[in-house]
């Protein structure tokens, strides 16, 4: 088989078309960047200012997207379907927060890990109780199921699109809040020093359940917005999770920033990486090869990633309390 | 007190004789009902049971108690859970493997500890091949059997240039090159995943970019769904024709995907529209049983338990007579759900091979259609590599 039958970019395509392709791919890896966003600004919140790792936010993420899903298959509303996604989300994000968490704040992070981690059981287990064992259905709503030719020639889905829309308002939203309002600032000051602010008459309690509120709330939107684009299914916050856990650690641990920085980083490495490996490995690798290889590389392309920001950086791009 | 305990003494020495008679047969089945899998043991469990449930408890008229446990998809609590019912519950039939990684790990020491096992689904080359063995039956298919009937089909329909996608792990190159096989046009690209991913947007735009006349690919379970919804999001089912193997587009995946998976060909060796009576009779007491439409899976489960009670009803129940029990089962002598059906020299199905069609099902669902027959009385590419003794 001679080279010019394989159609991968890089090998005999005219450079415009290669252009287009990788203006695309960036599309790509600007969507999944925000999708990573919104998981890992919860969750960097809640291990910044908490000093709690969370292993079951990945759950919220599921409990988003089931709730989602069922909710628009009832009502036929992709909207009513969000609302209660996002109701449902903070809500048990709260309630656990309530009831397993508050006892942990002053554990060691080992027991916070296991506590976590039965959460993550208890809850894939839930839904298989719930909503049986087998994938939820959700599509994309009829008004954002087109494509738009933001590319001339190459249409781009306009609920992913949207997706990326909605990603960036919500990190323009955290900046506003913590930047310019008066809970952003009490949410920062219980998290540089809970003692001093409680006895200014910050009431901690409280800030806590609605950071861990807000950052389920943030997963619940998250798997909402998959919903259409993955499959609903039991387990699937685990998939993401480990990725929102590179994203932290790259971004610096508790720095929302961070996770903007860190989360568009890892979405454009993982994205191009998968997208352009092979034809760069294929310039010196007989084809067979080169497509093996780079499926290899390109996996873990994002964590060579973390390796090198870690060795230049060890606290991460932009720590909390640089 | 010396009476009482030769009361109790004459009570423990009657005890075994006296549930010998109606001591059922013990069939151990290790499947997977957790994790995002865990439908797939449902189905095969599912099926079983209600051959079970039709016989009244029995199976070839012999009572069985089936014990069921949830491997979890992890190979070492598989080993675990057989090795407990071998040692602990004397089972001497087996079942219920569903990935063939697990089988890899579990079914060689079983099989080696005289212990038959009867695999409905999992059907690695290695156990088909070199690592075949008396004890081992597999009544589902060789795993590469539904990607060499969709290879064929494809290559008979005239396609050219094909794009091939699968996960990054032995199967998916083992299915790969099933297809290849058959397909004798040039090959687009040909790209593995990682195992689990969830997001193909990169992978479509480079498909797109290859201009392929057609899209093979092997993702099973979630994997499969995210690529089929995402593919049709991009616009590209209607110009680029998508084809696979069964394992994503049974009736209970097809509900996840929706109307994404319209027209989608996929290879299978059962659909629930085989016109075949003992196949009319187990659809509509599924149906009937479970409220919803038997997947492929479910069907191998019930010809699992319906094979096992044809070899039990030659042995009348003794389990202890392992040759005659194989010999039975080799035999193959029960009406399988899919027609004609018999073992090749290496314990793997012989059997009809069936391209089908992702159609509206007329109640808002999705089912399949099958469209015809591409292989007849099919083998698989591995029984001369197998030296059996």
């Amino acid at each position: 088989m001679s080279c010019t039958t394989y159609g991968h970019p890089g090998n005999g395509v005219p450079f415009y078309v290669l252009m287009l392709l990788i203006i695309e791919q960036i599309l790509n890896g600007l969507q999944l960047g925000v999708t990573l966003f919104l998981m890992s600004a919860g969750l960097t919140l809640i291990f910044g200012i908490m000093q709690v790792i969370n292993l079951a936010h990945g759950s919220f993420y599921m409990i988003g997207a089931y709730v989602g899903a069922t909710v628009t298959a009832r009502s036929g509303s992709f909207l009513l379907g969000l609302l209660a996604a996002l109701l449902a989300a903070a809500l048990v994000g709260m309630l656990v927060e309530a009831i397993v968490l508050r006892r942990l704040y002053k554990k060691d992070h080992v027991d916070q890990v296991l506590a976590t981690f039965g959460l993550i059981m208890f809850f894939n287990e839930l839904t298989r109780i719930v909503w049986g064992r087998q994938p939820l259905f959700m599509d994309v709503p009829a008004w954002l199921s087109g494509a738009v030719e933001i590319i001339p020639g190459i249409p781009y889905p306009s609920y992913r699109i949207a997706v990326i829309g909605v990603g960036l308002l919500v990190a323009l939203f955290l900046y506003l809040m913590f930047a310019h309002t008066r809970i952003g600032m009490q949410i920062r000051a219980g998290a540089s020093n809970r003692e001093m602010a409680g006895a200014l008459g910050i009431n901690i309690k409280l800030i806590y359940t609605l950071v861990f509120g807000l950052g389920t709330l943030l997963a619940g939107l998250a798997g909402m917005m998959a919903g259409p684009i993955l499959a609903v299914e039991a387990g699937m916050g685990e998939s993401i999770l480990i990725l929102t856990f590179v994203v932290i650690v790259i971004g610096g641990i508790g720095s929302v920033r961070g996770a903007f920085v860190g989360a568009l980083l890892v979405g454009m490495v993982d994205t191009l990486g998968r997208a352009f490996m092979p034809a760069f490995f294929r310039l010196f690798l007989p084809i067979a090869h080169a497509d093996g290889v780079a499926a290899s590389i390109a996996s873990m392309s994002i964590y060579i990633l973390m390796a090198i920001i870690l060795v230049w950086r060890p606290k991460g791009l932009l720590p909390a309390h640089a | 007190m010396k009476k009482l305990f030769m009361v109790l003494v004459l009570f423990i020495l009657l005890l075994p004789s006296a549930t010998w008679a109606t001591k059922p047969v013990k069939i151990g089945m290790v499947t997977t009902l957790s994790t995002k899998a865990g439908y797939l043991g449902e189905e095969v469990r599912d099926g079983f049971k209600l051959a079970i449930a039709q016989e009244d408890g029995k199976l070839g008229g012999v009572p069985v108690e089936l014990l069921v446990e949830d491997d979890g998809r992890d190979p070492g609590k598989a080993k675990q859970i057989a090795d407990r019912f071998m040692k602990r519950d004397d089972v001497k039939i087996m079942t219920g493997l569903i990935f063939s990684n697990v089988a890899i790990a579990v079914v060689p020491k079983v099989v080696r500890s005289e212990v038959l096992y009867i695999s409905p689904n999992a059907g690695p080359s290695a156990l088909a091949g070199k690592g075949c063995n008396k004890n081992y039956f597999n009544v589902a298919y060789q795993n590469d059997n539904l990607d060499e009937v969709v290879g064929k089909y494809v290559n008979e329909a005239g396609f050219k240039n094909v794009y091939l996608l699968a996960p990054n792990y032995p199967a998916g190159k083992d299915h790969l090159a099933g297809f290849k096989r058959y397909y004798k046009g040039a090959i687009a690209g040909e790209v593995y995943t990682k195992l689990g991913q969830s997001d193909y947007a990169p992978e479509i735009a480079a498909l797109r970019a290859a201009k392929p006349d057609g899209v093979f690919f092997f993702l099973p379970g979630g994997m499969g769904i995210n690529f089929i919804k995402q593919f049709s999001q991009a616009g590209l089912n209607k110009t680029i024709p998508v084809f696979g193997p069964a394992f994503s587009f049974d009736e209970r995946l097809l509900g996840a995907v929706g109307a994404a998976a319209l027209g989608v060909k996929n290879g299978s060796q059962w659909t629930h529209d085989l016109d075949v009576p003992a196949n009319r009779q187990f659809v509509a007491a599924f149906r009937e049983a479970y409220g919803r439409t038997p997947t492929l899976y479910a069907s191998q489960g019930y010809d699992a338990a319906r094979l096992i009670g044809s070899a039990l009803k030659s042995v009348e129940g003794d389990v202890s007579k392992l040759d005659a029990l194989r010999a039975a089962l080799r035999k193959a002598d029960f009406e399988s759900v899919r027609g004609e059906f018999a073992f090749a020299a290496n314990q793997h199905p012989v059997q009809n091979l069936y391209i089908r069609e992702v159609v509206e099902d007329g109640a808002g669902g999705y089912t399949n259609k099958t469209l015809k027959a591409v292989f007849t009385a099919h083998s698989n590419a591995y029984v001369d590599a197998c030296k059996m003794d």
